[in-house]
This record gives structure tokens, sequence and C-alpha cells, in this order.
């Protein structure tokens, strides 16, 4: 996964992360005016009649307008306002048997013919080095429809300066608590989608995201020691209403250490809660390397469920496709056709689901106009599914795509991407407090950290933002230098207890990569508290000349 | 849109300098024809060809700030952009730490452009992946790779005067080849500036030979090793350290480069004094733009570690200017001095240790002491009495960067290498390095 431009852009932590391409830059009177859906479906029906006429048995075509604003802060200061915008057509092709891609920003009738045109001659080429025949699952069209992400305040109609206000008034609190400096970002997107295919589908979708990332960062200077503690806030697939911090969607975690958000969030009493911690790690306990029993927070889970389940029960990793970048996986077709591969224990429900409201993965069709569902993908334990395209389905036995395409721009060609992986809630009525009653020796982690796992996802390793001790029931203290090292299998084996609905929530990437030339995507993660029974924690502090 | 030359690009940037009425203004002009192929399962996945050109336009009214970009070049669009770069800048807060851009400086050419890559087409591409496809055929293994080519422009102008264009190629190929059971996987990385520098053949034999080799790899367990980490292992690991080392981090107390009592590690004897580390825009291997393209700045040639000791930090223009320093472009390639001797000369002289081909999903733990976690990949075997006695199942590592390098035992020949996760051409050395710190075992092949 790329890092390098995230990394660029202010020197947050939070690796893993790519920006996405962002494209040319628009004035804010523009944002909201949508393309006229009649000149994109004329487009469409162009595209589609040039391929067919130059021999494809198959064609889709993505027209698509991506218009996203970044802030970015540092202190009291703004440092940069961005608006953009991106807008084109790509046009996929089956011809021969093979797949041809081409994409233009010549949003003109020639323009997308032309496009057309070029996708079939490259299918026709890319034929001859074919080892098998592309095989679609059928997909029936669905005429003309429409979706959009349900949210009840648009970005786009609020002002620069009360968002670059809130930002501000974030790292002002975190500054008060304890921090010495703050970082804060506002991402928001909006992602004007049309798809239309041969099979008969016309399908507009009118996708909005944000996300607010901070950190926090207290420094000694006498000691020359410092710690930081990001935000807990998640990126969300609604409007700007999440950042609303209504009093109904705070809860306590466990032992009150902190507050923690559902469906919308509280920048500033989160900021301030933030510099009090980061200033608190200075002075916590070294963790003592070992055994122990983890009950870890969903702001936490999210990260572990997305690398550990979500990229192995990718089918295209599974096949080999990834072999030379993201890599392959563990989870072999042999292991899905015993039935009986123990993946975790039978706590473990995993479902994928491209449904789930406020969730980033959430759309209406996928970019290959298949209608979005949900369905198991590790049931009382056992492996029962993969995440498939229309390509593969017929390689599991399935008779229709699971939804699972995506491309992040008109620009990209369309490939399998992870829905939504989350986490079941435990069926017994259980509280994190609850949870943590019945450990003797834990560890309580929330919030996400550093992560890194091997290229088939047998063993990794995560970190975390905030650490508490636990002991003989109860939450002592704060811990610093945690990360935690498990194999894939064993670690979900190890799941010892999970709260109920009540604790049930999302985290998410913004930016996962994947593919060459890589492509990011974004992906929810839902899970409630829950607890690994023996995993072995190591201590992360280190001297250096 | 064709790559447009030096002319073209004047014209165009001096058109939208004329038409702007902010205090300021910055321009640049980007374009790039990128070919690829991308080729798994061993058969071609898919391959293309992408084109395009930016403009993008930065202005300021006092210290409020905007930028705007376009991909459109006729003189509508040229007007638009300025003014929807105006828009913002009027409707954006006020930065206290705003800096002007910089008045009219020299650029010294580097070599960036070889007329051999631009000259690249896909039946070139298609060799390249049926090469390696081939040979893993013919040795019952699986091949996949991905292979791009990249031919760009970049203009940077503003209206005190600056003015620059220079072309720029670039090829970069990497191939995994795996055993068709699992059981082998061995991988290699190829970066150039000029393709004639390139041989695909060697490289993907290189890949091949690996996959052939790490068949039945033998568990040891983990701990401290001696091993030799080719340069695409240590890259990376070694970028990781070069993004701390901004000034302004390190003198706020936030950096590894932090000292104790608020001051930073600015002349300290951080690694071994075998360590020499710089940045050339001209150097003949790793050639980069002699400016840098956020702030217009000239590049200079500068050292970074120098006998070990830290000699140069990275400062913004605000940050040089509050601490009474001069700014200069930021870096765009890192340099590592090492020996003559090849990898294989190192293995010789290696009495027991661990070769690693690669790093991979390398992540920082802890930013006080820049310890970074990561595992081996596609080709790790260990050493005894300087020949490679067998594969080795791979290993997490949780290692700092300054650690690795205090613990140098030798360094060979420096390559050419773009890194997977860092923005900085490379030339860096195989490494022989004591003490690795390996925490844990990998079942991933």
């Amino acid at each position: 996964m790329e890092r390098r431009a995230f990394l660029n852009f202010g020197g947050l932590a939070l690796g893993g992360l790519l920006l996405p391409p962002f494209g040319r830059a628009i004035a804010a009177e523009e944002l909201l005016k949508p393309a006229d859906v009649r000149f994109k479906k004329m487009l469409a029906d162009t595209a589609m009649g040039a391929a067919t006429q130059a021999g494809a048995s198959y064609c889709d075509v993505r027209i698509g307008r991506y218009l996203n604003q970044f802030i970015t802060t540092r202190d009291l200061n703004v440092e940069n306002v961005t608006n953009t915008e991106s807008a084109g057509v790509g046009v996929r092709v089956i011809a021969n048997g093979a797949y041809g891609f081409a994409a233009t920003n010549d949003m003109s009738p020639d323009g997308v013919a032309g496009a057309a045109r070029q996708a079939v001659a490259i299918a026709k080429a890319n034929a001859k080095l074919q080892s098998e025949t592309v095989q679609l699952a059928p997909t029936p069209g669905v005429g003309e429809v429409s979706w959009n992400t349900p949210y009840t305040k648009d970005w786009r109609t609020v002002p620069i300066k009360e968002k670059a206000e809130m930002l501000i008034a974030g790292n002002k609190a975190g500054m008060e608590g304890g921090a010495s400096f703050m970082q804060s970002l506002l991402f928001q997107v909006n992602q004007q989608k049309y798809f239309a295919s041969t099979d008969g589908s016309y399908i507009d979708q009118d996708l909005h995201r944000l996300w607010m990332p901070f950190v926090a960062t207290a420094v000694d200077k006498a000691s020359g020691k410092f710690r930081s503690r990001n935000g807990l806030s998640t990126p969300v697939g609604m409007g700007y209403e999440y950042l609303d911090g209504r009093k109904e969607d705070k809860l306590k975690a466990a032992g009150g250490v902190t507050t923690l958000y559902r469906k919308s969030y509280d920048l500033i009493e989160d900021a301030r809660a933030a510099g009090k911690q980061a200033k608190a790690k200075l002075t916590a306990k070294s963790v003592e390397p070992g055994k122990y029993d983890l009950v870890l927070s969903p702001e936490h889970m999210w990260l572990t469920i997305h690398e550990s389940v979500g990229h192995p029960t990718e089918l295209d990793r599974v096949l080999g496709y990834e072999a030379n970048y993201a890599g392959t996986s563990f989870v072999t077709l042999d292991k899905w056709q015993s039935k009986k591969f123990k993946y975790g224990s039978d706590l473990v429900n995993i479902v994928a689901d491209k449904t789930e409201p406020g969730s980033l993965g959430a759309v209406g069709y996928d970019d290959e106009g298949v209608k979005c569902k949900r369905w198991d993908i590790i049931k009382d334990g056992v492996l029962v599914n993969y995440q498939a395209t229309r390509d593969q389905a017929h390689i599991i036995g399935e008779k229709e795509s699971h939804g699972c395409s995506y491309a992040d721009s008109w620009s990209s060609v369309q490939f399998q991407r992870m829905p939504n992986v989350s986490l079941k809630p435990g069926a017994k009525k259980l509280t994190p407090d609850e949870m943590i009653k019945d450990v003797k020796k834990g560890i309580y982690i929330v919030g996400d950290g550093s992560f890194s796992i091997d290229q088939q996802r047998y063993n990794f390793q995560f970190g975390g933002q905030l650490f508490y001790e636990i002991k003989d029931g109860k939450i002592t203290r704060q811990l610093e230098d945690v990360a935690y090292q498990a194999n894939t299998q064993e670690f979900w084996n190890a799941c010892s207890a999970m709260c109920d609905e009540r604790d049930w929530r999302m985290g998410g990437s913004f930016f996962d990569g994947k593919g060459q030339p890589s492509q990011v995507s974004v992906v929810s993660h839902g899970s409630s508290t829950t607890r690994f029974n023996g995993i072995n924690v190591i201590n992360t502090a280190r001297k250096i000349g | 849109m064709k790559i447009l030359n030096q002319d073209e690009t004047r014209r165009i940037s001096d058109k939208v300098l004329s038409l702007c009425k902010a205090d300021e203004c910055v321009v640049t002009i980007n374009g790039a024809r990128t070919g690829n192929v991308r080729y798994a399962r061993n058969a071609v996945s898919t391959a293309g060809l992408v084109e395009d050109t930016q403009l993008s336009v930065s202005v300021a009214f006092g210290k409020k700030q905007g930028t705007a970009s376009i991909n459109e070049f006729d003189d509508k669009s040229l007007e638009k952009v300025v003014r929807r770069a105006e828009d913002l800048a009027r409707l954006a807060p006020e930065n206290p730490e705003f800096m002007p851009t910089p008045d009219k400086q020299a650029f010294r050419a580097s070599s960036t452009f070889s007329e051999k890559t631009a000259a690249i087409d896909p039946e070139y591409r298609a060799q390249v992946a049926a090469y390696s496809i081939e040979q893993s055929r013919k040795n019952k293994l699986v091949a996949a790779g991905f292979f791009t080519d990249r031919t760009s422009f970049e203009t940077v102008a503003n209206s005190r005067g600056v003015f620059g264009y220079q072309q720029q190629t670039g090829v970069d190929f990497t191939c995994t080849v795996r055993t068709e059971d699992g059981r082998g996987s061995g991988w290699v990385r190829r970066d150039a500036n000029d393709v004639a520098r390139f041989d695909p053949r060697a490289a993907s034999d290189i890949a091949i030979e690996k996959a052939l080799r790490s068949v039945d790899a033998k568990a040891l367990e983990p701990g401290r090793y001696t091993v030799i980490l080719e340069p695409a292992a240590s890259s990376d690991l070694m970028a990781y350290m070069f993004f701390d080392f901004d000034a302004r981090s390190a003198d706020e107390g936030r950096s590894f480069l932090s000292k104790k009592g608020g001051k930073n590690r600015l002349g300290d004897k951080l690694f071994d004094e075998q360590v020499n580390i710089w940045a050339d825009p001209w150097d003949k291997d790793v050639p980069v733009l002699p400016w840098d393209s956020q702030n217009l700045l000239a590049r200079e040639r500068m050292d970074l570690i120098k006998d070990g000791k830290v000699a140069n930090m990275n400062y913004s223009q605000y940050w040089a200017k509050k601490q009474g320093k001069r700014a200069v472009g930021q870096p765009g390639n890192i340099i590592m001095a090492g020996g003559s001797k090849s990898t294989e000369e190192l293995i010789a002289g290696t009495k027991k240790g661990i070769l690693v081909t690669r790093t991979w999903y390398i992540r920082m733990v802890d930013p006080q002491s820049v310890l970074l976690t990561g595992l081996t990949r596609d080709g790790t075997f260990y050493i005894e009495n300087g020949k490679i006695k067998h594969p080795i199942k791979n290993f997490r590592f949780n290692e700092s960067p300054v650690t690795m390098l205090n613990n140098i035992d030798e360094l060979g020949r420096p390559e050419v290498l773009s890194g997977d996760e860092s923005p900085f051409q490379m030339l860096i050395p195989s490494i022989r390095v004591r003490d690795f710190n390996f925490t844990s075992l990998s079942d991933a092949v």
C-alpha cells in the first residue's frame, strides 16, 4: 500500500493511506451543478454503439465527475484549502473473449466513441495473450435508476470559514488539553458516477463521504520524549451531519477512560481528550511483554478485521492476480472447498455488506452495475465465501456477482475491491465493562495505530492509540509501547467474547491501496468490543544514539 | 496531449502570469505519457497508455492563497483557471506562515531524459512480459509482474521571473515468480532513467532463480542475526528515516533528530562513520529535477549524513526564515556511498548470516526511535561459510534504520532503485548489518 503522498501531506501518522487522485480544481459555486443525466445517457449510448460496431460482445461505460475539497490546519493556522474536480469517461469492453479499457476526458460524442474503439482494439490485442476467456456472471439490466448516499447536510453548502473555524477550534481544544502541537484535516468527497452497460443498465449515483482526522502531539522538552494520539472519528459515507456531535451518539469506553462516537462525532471533545491522553502517554508505564487477553474496541478492531479477514478473502488475491504487489492469500480455494476451515472460534461471524447505512462502501450498484447486497464470509467460525466480481463468480460456483467491483477514477479500470467486511455483534448481552470483569491479565486497546501483515496474511503486528492495563477484572492504568503479534487463524480462534449490538460501530479506511497502477478504495468495518485470549504483546520502546 | 516543448510551456506560463491580478502567481505545467503492462498467472492482465497534461496556478493576495488546476489550454481555459485560483484565494483564511514565492534563480539542467526510454512502444512492453512468462512456464513457475515507462516534462514559473523546463524519462519493473505449488517465491526490482540500463531478461532470471531456490524453506528461531540487505530491502527503511529530516519537527521536539532540552541533533554522530549519504540532482545514475516543485527553490548537492554525523536537515522557507537559515530545494534523491563488492561477494565474505531480498509492509511503530516493523519476502536465505545454504521462512522485524546504520559490517556496490513507498530516486548499496532484530516467523511464501 502506498503512503508517500499522505506522508508528504503534513506528516500525519496515518500510514497505509493514500491521497485520492484529486483532479483539476474548481470554484465553489460550480460544485452543486450535476451533469445532465440525459447528456450522460447519450454519451454512454454513443460509446456502447461504437464498441459494439467495432466488435465488442460487451461494453460498459462509466462517466464520472469527482469533486473533492480538503482543508489542512496546523495548530491555529489554516495551511491550505483546495477544491478539485476530475471528470471523464472510462469504457470497458470484451472483444474476442478479452478485456480492453480506454478512458478520455474528452466528453464529446467523438471523444467517447474514439475511446470505445480504442478499448476494443486493446481487447483484441490482449486476446492473443489470453489463457482463458472472460466469463461474466449474468447481471440483468435494471433500466434507468438512481441512488444516492443518504445525507441531511451537504458538505458543499457549508461555508469554508465555518469548516476552518471548527478545525481550528479542535486544535485549540487539543492544545488546551495538553498537546504541544495539533494537526487536523477535513476531507470531503462527492462522486457523481454514471454507469451504463450493454446489459441494459443506466445507473446514476451520487455518493458523499467525509473524514476528519487529527493528530495531537505532546512533547516533554526536558526528557526529549514525544507521544501522539490520533483522533477517534471514523471516515463515513454520510453528509456533514456526522460532525454534529449529538449526545445520543456518544458512549463511554470501558472504565470511562474516554468518550467514543457512533453516528456523529464531537471534534472538540475528542481533541481535548486527545491532548490530555497524549500528555499522559509521556509518563505511562511501559508494558511488560508477554501473553495478555486483549479487549479491543471497534475503533481499533476495524483495522484488524480489514487486514486479517478483508484482504485475505479477496478472490483476486486468492487466485494470484495481486501476487506481484499486494500479495496472495492463505485462504486458498481448497480451504473453502473443505467447508470446515476453522478461520475463527464459534463466536466469529463475519459478513460482507455493501448496503450498511453510513458506511464508506455503501453504494446502490457497484462499478459493473451489480446491485449491492450482504453475504456471509465466515459463519460460526467457518470460512464460507469470498468477495467476487462478475468475472470471478463462476470460479466459486456462484450464479451472480457479489458486487465487489470498484475503480477510483473514471480513468482507472474497475477491478475487485473489498466491500464493507464486518464482525457481527455477540448474541448474548454483554457490555465492555462486563467483558473486562472476566479478564485477569489483559490490555484494553482503543484506536488504530501502526499495522503490518505479511503478503499472505498470516503474521501481523498492530499497535493502537490508547492502552490500558486490566488486572483482576479492572482497568488500572494507562500503558505505553504496546504492540501485539499473532497469526491470523490462531488469533481469530482465540476470540473468546464479544459485546452485543448496543456496542457495535464502524471504523474504516479512506485510502486503501491495491493494484498496479495502484488505485485507492474506501471501506468500513464494524464490530463490537471483542476479546482475544492469550495474545503475544511486545514492548516497542527503543533507545537510539 | 503531446509532450510540450520549452517554447510552448513558456508561452502558456507567460500568458497565465499576464492574466493574473493577484499579488503573486506560481505556474506549474506537468505532462506525462505513461505506458504499462501488467501480468499475472503467466498471462497479461492489463496493458495501457495514459497521457495527461495539467496546468496548476497558485495565487496569493497578501497571505491568502488559492490553487486551481485544469487540463485544457485554450485562452478561455487559461483565463478560467486563473480566476478560479483568485476566487479560492479570496475565500481562504489568511495563513500567518505564508511565505512569498522565490525570486528569479538559475536552474542547472540535470540529465533526466533519455531518447531511448521515450521511444518505448507497446511491443517492447509486451516483450518484457513475454520473457518473464515464457521462462517461467519453461521452469514450471508462475510469473506476475508490472513494467511501466514514463516520459514527462515539467515547467515551473512565477511572477518574480522564475522559469524552468525539463523533460524526464524512467522505467520501473517488478516481477514476482512463484512455484506452481506455492512453496517458492522470488522477486526482482529494476528502475532506470535510461532503458539502455535495463535488461529484462537478466532481471526476470533473478526472480526465477530465487523462486527455484526458495522452495522448502526451513524455520530459524527469531532473534538478532547478521543480515545482508539487498538495496531493495533497505531502501524503504531508510526512506522512512529521511522523512524525518525536517528541521522544524526536530526543533519542536517531535523527531528522532530532537535533542533533550529543545535543540536538534545537527552535527551529532548518530551513525557508523562508514555512513555517508547525500542528495545530488545532477548525479549521473539517479538524476532528478534541479528544482523543488513544491516551492520553486533550486536543489543543491547536499550532505545528509557525513561520516556518520547528521550533516543537514530540510528547512521550509518559513522555518528557515524564523531560524536564520537558508532554505533550498528539498532532495529528490538519496545517494549512499558503498564499496565495490557485489552482493555475491558480500555473501562470500559472510560466515553466518541471512540474505534478505526484499522487505514488505513497513510501518512506523515508534517515531521517537524510528522503530519500524515489516517482513522479509520473496527470497530469504541462510548463509554459512560464504555460501547460501538453504532458504528460510520469512521473518517479521522490529528494527530502527538508525540502529541498523550503526551496526554496519560492510557495504556493497550501490544500485539504482525507486522505493515502493518513497518519493526518492535512490542509489543504495547492499549492506551487511550485525544484530538485525527479527521478532517472529511468518508462514507466508
